[in-house]
């Protein structure tokens, strides 16, 4: 379909090869397994495929058919049209790694500032040029801390208010490291948002402790106590935070944090089913070297001109080989393109705002849902940014199924994850919620409240 | 290449000055020329750590290459020189002076008697380039 | 400077895109939290069009040139598959939403399972893992927990071809393995003397890349697995390579355990400028359970009337989750259209058209520059950018040069198995004049390394900038834009 040889071609090419035919190129082949029939359908003409495509997109309904109430580690932002406009330049998207300098400042110079955003962002003083997401930024976080004490401190002590799948995803990395618990977030420690169990848990040989910031239930909690705890006991600290929240928050560069870490989805990346998504990884200066991933830094030319290159690449898998401290090749270099440019286009202004709007609908939602006779807030005295706990007077399968028929997609059932927690639902507010939204979304609770 | 006399050599490219039974090593001419401008000098010990012969001390990274700096031999670490974590081109302009590594307690300072002296390991050198 | 950055372009009070203001009543925000400083750059939309263009203008890409990087399959990316990704019923579905709101998607995704498991004879295949980094990653702890589960734990060595790509051995030390390297023999084959001397309780498997980086079928693959299985290890291939082996023959069908797969290579899903990428694993009857979890499955069968209903399946021996939510969704979805755009008979033109064009290539190119396996190559072959009566000229000289002809230059220094190698990869979306052009330039960069080597030391002289000081970057670790307090 897409190769462009004609037969008159292929004639010559073999010619100049010195070959009759293309199938003895694979001689080599073994004969009993070559050129075996493949049970794939037939293909299809561009205009036959897109049809066909339509069809199967049809199958399924968006968040633009029904008001979404969705978060828990994935948000419906508004995507500005510039963000996808510059997306689509060949020149950029059909780019390969930037390992030839010179051919490569556009996509090295967009890194560059990538990294700078989320230094200023967070507050810390290098990011990385991503990882492939916050799950995988959070268990690299984890590498990190693990090789930074050389493999003499063992634990991993996580929070269990820590998104589930970031905590499952951290213990399927930490299986091939020699003897390393994690710890700290067995249904046992609780949600509490004093944090007294995992205190205790924090001791010398602990590596690092991982606590979110909002954390996954959208509360903000002051852990100044626990990372006074872990510096004490000399451990490193990673926050996992949520970008938008950072346009309100203090950034985590400002409690002292040695690693923070987060997804960065919401900054004009589509929700596309889960992924792809965006892994940012910010760490204080010292531990710079300890980074993996790729590092974009300047440099001048033989001209003297400002360029951009690949740096600390001896760090990397393909010097190191078996000595680097992890096999990452790939970042999430469009990814990281859409959030340079959304926060770009917002800029200090427009990025405030959508941090704003979400607070403020956010606390009109879950001030109007306490409202509703049998539904609380789960944690009433505990500050949130854009997600709330609300308990529920029936399961919250059997509301959300309720709601759906009134096109409302219903906040994230949490005994999914979380067996102890029934009746509970996570509720998720964006800029793209309207108050009507949200009363719409009142009005039909109170009508399952009197079924 | 600069081979001085009186320090020995490991077929791993690190020179070692005996001093009673106390070793300073670094790496030689041949190394940093071989590994090109250092960038970066990382220590895989602490003073007062345990090794062992062949154990990894430090790291030497230069744009192109990360090369295990390896002793060769068994000791308690004295020292470390952290001034070439701050210059780290003094590897390739000083190896044998002010790019001193580490200086190690040896607890058997016989096993140096495997390295090669000054000659040796020039020859050797000449035997690899070709 | 080329271009300033977001920074230097920023003026204080300039506002881009803004949003309506609130339609709620407003609540407080708690002080002791409240950030104070938000130093984010102040621009127009039109800054910032204008910016990224002309940072778009600097780079080069497929859409503007041949890329003959050897491992990387450099193809052209269709652009329906652009379309296909933003199609808002993919693009607006959210991750969590209950199951039988997006059928369509996990349709998709489970289609996708079976078409990879299908060309590769592979018995079941995970697509969540997110690049082939973190597939190769999955291979290795596959292959450990194997061991683990049938009491083998003494089996810590993993083999490794000196051939192999850097993430090989980075993966089977992330792993807690051993690693071992063997060396290739003189037709670039897994060397069988070395490989019998390892095979031994210990082993716990080898990692293979076939057809291997300098671009050649292993002669030996089915003997080499065979002997790997005697002796109780297991095969991980290494499936970057897979563009030369499309409908040519099945890895499964060759005794390979378990195998990742490149959708931004072999399937043509874009490069991004490194990244998204995806790296989806399949894996033998044998390693079945052992997958990444969850895995798309149908839950209930379907029949005339209704379709099957699609759901998720957790592998009973599951090495677990390696990422949050399911995988890179937006590249299955370009995979998916490419797959069905070309069925199986357009599969196999794909490796057919690779490798006449590699073998194509190759004959021209060799006419000037060291071949040091002169047999058959796959998609790839390598060449050595240097010659013994012109010492003065590297590999890296040809690759600076190339980009003064308009080429992006091939993989260099890579594999470390050959001298100042030059890895190349056409792909099959280039045309023979293309190819034609590009062994026009190497000819010429030839001559000059004879004439006017200096040329070529001080290229590239007509890209947007020179070459540059890299010590320095690594030295004077610059990482972040100037920023005004």
């Amino acid at each position: 379909m897409f190769t462009p040889h004609t037969p008159q071609e292929i004639e010559e090419m073999l010619k100049v090869i010195g070959a009759e035919t293309i199938e003895e190129l694979f001689d080599k082949v073994p004969e009993n397994f070559r050129f075996p029939e493949l049970d794939i359908p037939d293909g299809l003409s561009e205009m036959a495929i897109a049809s066909e495509l339509q069809e199967i997109a049809s199958a399924n309904a968006t968040t633009d058919d029904f008001i979404s109430f969705l978060g828990a580690g994935a948000y419906n932002h508004y995507i500005p049209a510039a963000v996808d406009t510059i997306l689509r330049r060949g020149e950029f998207y059909t780019a390969y790694t930037p390992y030839q300098p010179e051919v490569s400042q556009g996509t090295l110079q967009a890194i560059f500032e990538f990294q700078s955003l989320m230094t200023e962002l967070t507050g810390m003083d290098v990011s990385n040029a991503s990882h492939y997401d916050g799950a995988t930024a959070t268990s690299e976080a984890a590498n990190l801390a693990y090789h930074f004490f050389r493999g003499k401190r063992k634990k991993i002590v996580v929070s269990r208010s820590v998104h589930p799948h970031y905590r499952e995803t951290l213990r399927t990395y930490m299986q091939g490291l020699e003897d390393v618990q994690v710890l700290g977030d067995e249904p046992a420690a609780g949600v509490s948002s004093d944090l007294n169990k995992m205190l205790a848990l924090i001791d010398k040989d602990t590596a690092l402790v991982i606590v979110q910031y909002p954390d996954f239930f959208g509360r903000i909690i002051d852990y100044t106590k626990l990372i006074e705890a872990a510096h004490s006991q000399g451990a490193l600290v990673a926050f996992v935070f949520n970008p938008t929240s950072l346009g309100l928050l203090k950034p985590p560069g400002e409690f002292d944090v040695d690693i923070a870490v987060g997804d960065g989805q919401p900054l004009g990346i589509p929700l596309s089913y889960g992924g792809p998504y965006l892994g940012i990884f910010t760490v204080k200066d010292k531990y710079v070297r300890k980074l993996a991933g790729r590092l974009v830094g300047e440099t001048v030319d033989e001209a003297g001109e400002r360029a951009y290159v690949l740096t600390l690449t001896a760090r990397e898998q393909h010097i190191r080989r078996e000595k680097s401290t992890s096999n990452i090749c790939t970042n999430q270099g469009l990814m990281a393109l859409a959030a340079t440019i959304y926060l770009s286009v917002l800029g200090k202004a427009g990025f405030k705002q959508v941090a704003e709007l979400c607070y403020q609908k956010a606390h009109y939602a879950a001030e109007q849902i306490s409202k509703v006779e049998g539904y609380e807030l789960a944690y009433p005295n505990t500050p949130f940014f854009h997600e709330f706990v609300v308990t529920t007077p029936k399961p919250v399968s059997m509301i959300n199924a309720h709601l759906q028929e009134h096109w409302i997609l219903g906040g994230y059932d949490l005994s999914q994850d979380y067996p102890e927690m029934n009746n509970k639902m996570l509720i998720a507010v964006t800029e793209k919620i309207s108050k009507d939204d949200i009363d719409d979304l009142v009005a039909v609770l109170q009508e399952v409240d009197h079924a | 290449m600069n081979t001085p006399k009186g320090l020995k050599y490991a077929k791993t490219d690190e020179w070692v000055k005996l001093e009673g039974d106390v070793a300073t090593i670094g790496i030689s001419d041949y190394a940093q020329d071989q590994l090109s401008d250092v960038v970066y000098v990382e220590f895989a010990v602490e003073p007062g750590d345990s090794v062992s012969k062949g154990d990894a001390v430090a790291t030497v990274e230069s744009v192109k290459a990360a090369a295990d700096v390896n002793f060769p031999a068994d000791g308690e670490i004295l020292e470390l020189n952290e001034a070439v974590t701050e210059n780290p081109e003094s590897l390739n302009s000083d190896p044998y002076d002010n790019g001193w590594l580490l200086k190690m307690k040896l607890s058997d300072p016989s096993q140096l008697d495997e390295l090669m002296d000054a000659d040796a390991y020039d020859a050797y050198n000449e035997s690899r380039e070709g | 400077m080329l271009k300033p950055t977001i920074y230097e372009l920023s003026q204080a009070g300039r506002e881009g895109v803004t949003f309506p203001k609130s339609d709620v009543p407003q609540f407080d925000f708690p002080n002791e939290f409240q950030r104070e400083t938000l130093n984010l750059p102040e621009l127009s939309e039109l800054d910032v069009i204008r910016h990224f263009t002309h940072l778009s203008q600097l780079n080069y890409s497929i859409d503007g040139g041949f890329y003959p990087l050897g491992s990387c399959t450099m193809k052209y990316n269709p652009k329906i598959n652009e379309e296909a990704a933003r199609l808002p019923g993919f693009a607006n579905t959210h991750p969590l939403q209950p199951l039988v709101t997006v059928q369509g998607d996990l349709y998709l995704m489970y289609q996708l399972q079976e078409w990879l498991q299908e060309l590769s004879g592979f018995h079941r295949v995970s697509i969540q893992p997110s690049a082939g980094a973190q597939g190769e990653l999955v291979g290795a702890m596959i292959i450990k927990k194997y061991h683990q589960v049938n009491n083998a734990p003494q089996r810590t060595k993993i083999l490794i071809p000196d051939s192999a790509h850097g993430t090989n051995p980075a993966t089977s030390s992330m792993s807690g393995f051993k690693v071992v390297a063997l060396p290739s023999d003189e037709r670039g084959n897994v060397d069988l003397e070395a490989l019998k001397a390892e095979c031994d309780d210990t082993l716990a498997g080898l990692m293979l890349t076939n057809p291997n980086t300098l671009g050649l079928f292993d002669e030996n693959v089915v003997e080499v697995i065979q002997m790997v299985h005697e002796a109780g290890g297991l095969v991980y291939g290494d499936g970057a390579n897979l563009n030369a082996l499309l409908g040519v023959v099945r890895p499964g069908d060759l005794g390979f355990d378990v195998m990742h797969f490149n959708l931004h290579k072999t399937f043509s899903t874009p490069h991004g400028g490194g990244g998204p990428g995806s790296g989806p694993v399949g894996v033998s009857e044998v390693l079945s359970e052992y997958l990444p979890s969850p895995i798309v499955s149908v839950l209930e069968e379907g029949d005339d009337e209704t379709p099957p209903f699609f759901g998720f399946y957790t592998p009973k021996l599951s090495i677990g989750r390696m990422k949050a939510f399911y995988g890179h969704f937006g590249v299955h979805v370009r995979a998916y259209t490419y797959i069905a755009m070309l069925g199986a008979a357009g599969l196999l033109d794909v490796a057919q058209k690779a490798v006449l064009n590699a073998n194509y290539l190759m004959a021209k190119v060799k006419e000037d520059y060291p071949l040091p396996y002169d047999r058959t190559c796959m998609h790839e072959f390598v060449v050595e950018g240097a010659w013994e009566d012109i010492p003065d000229i590297h590999a890296l000289d040809i690759a600076k040069r190339l980009m003064d002809y308009g080429f992006h230059p091939p993989t260099n220094y890579f594999p470390l198995i050959v001298h100042e190698a030059l890895m190349i990869e056409p792909t099959e979306t280039e045309s023979m004049q293309s190819l034609d052009a590009f062994a026009a330039a190497m000819k010429a960069i030839a001559k000059e390394a004879r004439e006017d080597p200096s040329i070529l030391q001080t290229a590239p002289h007509t890209t947007p900038i020179r070459r540059c000081d890299e010590v320095k970057a690594a030295r004077d670790l610059v990482l972040c834009c100037w920023m005004p307090e």
